[in-house]
C-alpha cells in the first residue's frame, strides 16, 4: 500500500469516511467546550476541557488528511470553517445539545464506546496515515471512555435523583445510536479495500460495552426502537446550522483574514 | 494581580518588643526568610488573611474561565480553539491548586465557595467586563495574564510555603498564556485593517481595567504594611503598576497600538513612564458588584454549583454504597 496512496479505494469514499471521522471529533468537542467554566465542579471543567482538547486534536488529523487527499488545497480550517451543514458528515449524536451535565456525560459515553472500537479497528488499516492518527487518538480516547464510563455508574447508582436523570438521558439519547452502525456504499468500499471496518461489525462489542456498564449502572437499555439517522450523507438536525452558525462566525464575517 | 485589596484584621503592625514570645519567635522566622508550613503555629490574623488572599485568587482563576470561554465555541481556527482551550484548562487548574493550598490553612473549598457565591469573598475586578471580540482573548492573555505575572513572581518568595509553590507552578503557565495572548495580537495587526482596529478596540478597552488590578495606591494602607511585615505581600501595588507599565508600552508600540492615556509619557529621570490614574471611581463601583458583568460572572457561577447539586449528590452516595458494599463484602469474607 506504500507506493501510492490509496490505490485500490474510491476516493470519494475515502474522503467521505475521513470527513465523518473528523467531523465527530469537531462537532463533539464543540459541544464540550460550551460546558466552560459552567460544569458542576472544577475537575470536571478540567476533564471537559481535556476531552474537547483531544477531540479538537484529532479533528486537525482527519481532516488535514481529508483535504491532503482530496488535493484540492484545502486544509483542516477551511474544511472546519468553510461547508456549510449539508457538508458534515457527523453522526446526529454528536449534535445533541448538551442538555443537563448527566446528557452530555451520557452522549459522551454512548459516541466513546463506539469510537475506541472503531479507532482500534482503524489500527490495522492498511492506509498507514490513517493507522496512525488512530493509534493516537485510541490512546486518547481509552482515556475518555473510562472516565464517562465512570461517571456513568456512579451516577446511575448515585440517588434516585441522579439516576432518573442518566435513565432520562439515556432514553432521550437511544435513537441517535443506531446511526453508528449503519454502513452506505462508501463505508462497503472501505471495508473491502481493508481500509476501516464495516460499521455493523463493531455492533457487538458496543453491545457489550453498553450493556456491562448499564448493568453496573442499575440502568435498562432501551429497546431498539427507531433509529434517527441521516448526519452521515449531510442530513442534519436543527442544531447544526447554529453550531456552524457560532463556530464559524469569524471566519465567515471576515473572509481571507488570517488569525 | 488577581487579589486586590486584601484586608489584614490589625490596627497597626506591631512592632517586635510589643509581641508575645510566641509571636515574636514566628515573625523572626519569617524576617529571616524562612517558610511557614502548614501545621506550625501562626498568629490567626496571618491564617486569616492568607485565607482571604488565596481563596481571593483561586476565585478569580475559575471565575477568570468565564470571559475567555466565552470565545472558545467562536474561536477562528482549529489551533486557536486548542491553545484557549488549554488556556482555560490551565486557569481552572490554578483554582484547583489554590484552593488546595488555601485547605492547608484550615477552611474547605465548599465553604470558599459558599463565600464566593454569597458575594462575601471578591474575585479581581477584571473578570467583570466583557469580552465583545476574538482579539479581546488577546488581550487577556497579554494584559491580565502579564500584570498576574507581575504581581504572582514576587509571590513566588511568599513566606507561607504551599502558597509559594503553588506560585512557582502557576508562574510557568501564565508566562506561557501571556505570549499566546501577545501572539493572537501580533498575527492580528499584520491582517486586515478590521483585524487592527480590533485589537486596537480591544487595547482601548483592556487598558484601564488591567491598570486597576494592581489595585488603588496602597502606600498609606495598615493592611499593605501588616501583609509586607508578614512577606505575603512583597512590593506596593503602586510599585508593581509602574512595572507593568514600563514592561507593556513598548510591546504596545512593537505591536503599532496607541496606548489610551494623554497622561503617558516616558521619564528619563526616573527610567519609567509617567502616566494617568484609572477612573477609581469607576473601580471602586466593580468591586461593589456594579460592574458589566458581575451579575453574570456571579450568576454564572452560582447556576453552575445549584445546576451541580444533584451531580455532586450523587457521586457521594455512589461512594457511600460502595463503601458499605466493600465493608459487607469484608464482613462475609
Ligand atoms: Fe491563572
Ligand atoms: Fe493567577
Ligand atoms: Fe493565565
Amino acid at each position: 500500500m506504500s507506493s501510492a496512496p490509496f490505490p485500490t479505494v474510491d476516493q470519494a469514499a475515502l474522503f467521505e469516511f475521513l470527513l465523518r471521522m473528523g467531523d465527530n471529533a469537531l462537532i463533539l468537542g464543540h459541544r464540550l467546550s460550551e460546558w466552560c467554566g459552567h460544569a458542576p465542579a472544577l475537575e470536571e471543567d478540567i476533564a471537559l476541557a481535556n476531552t474537547a482538547l483531544d477531540l479538537i486534536g484529532q479533528t486537525q488529523l482527519w481532516l488535514g488528511l481529508a483535504g491532503e487527499m482530496e488535493g484540492k488545497g484545502r486544509t483542516a480550517d477551511n474544511l472546519a470553517y468553510l461547508r456549510d451543514a449539508t457538508e458534515f458528515r457527523n453522526v446526529l449524536l454528536v449534535e445533541r445539545p448538551n442538555g443537563d451535565f448527566g446528557k452530555t456525560l451520557m452522549r459522551q459515553f454512548l459516541f466513546d464506546a463506539w469510537h475506541l472500537s472503531m479507532l482500534q479497528a482503524l489500527r490495522s488499516s492498511a492506509d498507514k496515515r490513517i493507522a496512525d492518527i488512530a493509534e493516537k487518538a485510541a490512546k486518547e480516547v481509552a482515556y475518555h471512555l473510562d472516565r464517562s464510563r465512570d461517571l456513568v455508574i456512579r451516577l446511575g447508582d448515585g440517588t434516585a435523583e441522579s439516576h432518573r436523570r442518566m435513565r432520562e438521558a439515556l432514553d432521550d439519547l437511544w435513537p441517535y445510536t443506531g446511526e453508528l452502525f449503519i454502513g452506505d456504499a462508501a463505508d462497503e468500499e472501505l471495508a473491502a479495500a481493508g481500509l476501516g471496518p464495516a460499521p455493523e461489525s463493531l455492533k457487538a462489542e458496543w453491545d457489550g460495552v453498553v450493556g456491562e456498564t448499564l448493568t453496573e449502572a442499575t440502568l435498562k437499555k432501551p429497546a431498539d426502537g427507531y433509529m434517527q439517522r441521516g448526519g452521515k450523507r449531510g442530513v442534519h438536525t436543527e442544531h447544526m446550522g447554529f453550531i456552524l452558525a457560532e463556530m464559524q462566525f469569524l471566519q465567515r464575517a471576515y473572509p481571507g483574514a488570517t488569525w | 494581580m488577581y487579589a486586590q485589596m486584601v484586608k489584614t484584621d490589625g490596627a497597626c503592625v506591631k512592632s517586635l518588643e510589643d509581641m508575645e514570645p510566641q509571636e515574636r519567635a514566628f515573625q523572626e522566622r519569617i524576617d529571616a526568610g524562612q517558610k511557614i508550613e502548614p501545621k506550625e503555629w501562626m498568629p490567626e490574623g496571618y491564617r486569616k488573611t492568607l485565607v482571604r488572599q488565596i481563596s481571593q485568587h483561586a476565585h478569580s482563576e475559575i471565575v477568570g474561565q468565564l470571559p475567555e470561554g466565552n470565545w472558545i465555541t467562536r474561536a477562528p481556527t482549529l489551533e486557536r480553539k486548542a491553545i484557549l482551550l488549554a488556556k482555560v484548562q490551565d486557569e481552572a487548574g490554578h483554582g484547583l491548586y489554590l484552593y488546595c493550598a488555601a485547605e492547608t490553612l484550615g477552611i474547605s473549598r465548599d465553604e470558599m465557595y459558599e463565600q464566593l457565591h454569597c458575594g462575601k469573598a471578591k474575585y479581581s475586578s477584571i473578570f467583570n467586563y466583557p469580552t465583545l471580540s476574538w482579539a479581546d482573548i488577546g488581550a487577556i492573555g497579554w494584559l491580565v495574564d502579564g500584570a498576574a505575572i507581575m504581581n504572582q513572581v514576587p509571590l513566588q518568595r511568599c513566606s507561607y510555603g504551599p502558597y509559594a509553590r503553588a506560585m512557582v507552578r502557576i508562574c510557568k503557565e501564565e508566562s506561557f498564556h501571556q505570549r499566546q495572548g501577545f501572539d493572537v495580537l501580533a498575527k492580528m495587526v499584520k491582517g486586515t485593517p478590521a483585524q487592527k482596529a480590533m485589537v486596537q478596540d480591544a487595547l482601548d478597552r483592556w487598558w484601564w481595567p488591567s491598570l486597576m488590578m494592581f489595585g488603588p495606591s496602597d502606600d498609606a494602607s495598615v493592611h499593605s504594611a501588616q501583609s509586607m511585615a508578614w512577606k505575603i505581600k512583597q512590593n506596593s501595588n503602586d510599585e508593581l503598576r509602574q512595572k507593568f507599565v514600563d514592561q507593556t508600552v513598548p510591546q504596545a508600540d512593537y505591536l503599532g497600538l496607541t496606548v489610551p492615556d494623554p497622561e503617558l509619557k516616558w521619564n528619563e529621570a526616573k527610567g519609567g513612564y509617567d502616566f494617568g490614574q484609572p477612573d477609581w471611581k469607576e473601580f471602586f463601583e466593580v468591586i461593589a458588584g456594579n460592574g458589566p458583568c458581575n451579575a453574570e460572572r456571579l450568576g454564572a457561577r452560582r447556576k453552575a454549583w445549584d445546576d451541580g447539586a444533584w451531580f455532586r449528590e450523587g457521586l457521594a452516595a455512589h461512594a457511600t454504597k460502595a463503601e458499605q458494599r466493600r465493608t459487607a463484602g469484608q464482613a462475609a469474607g
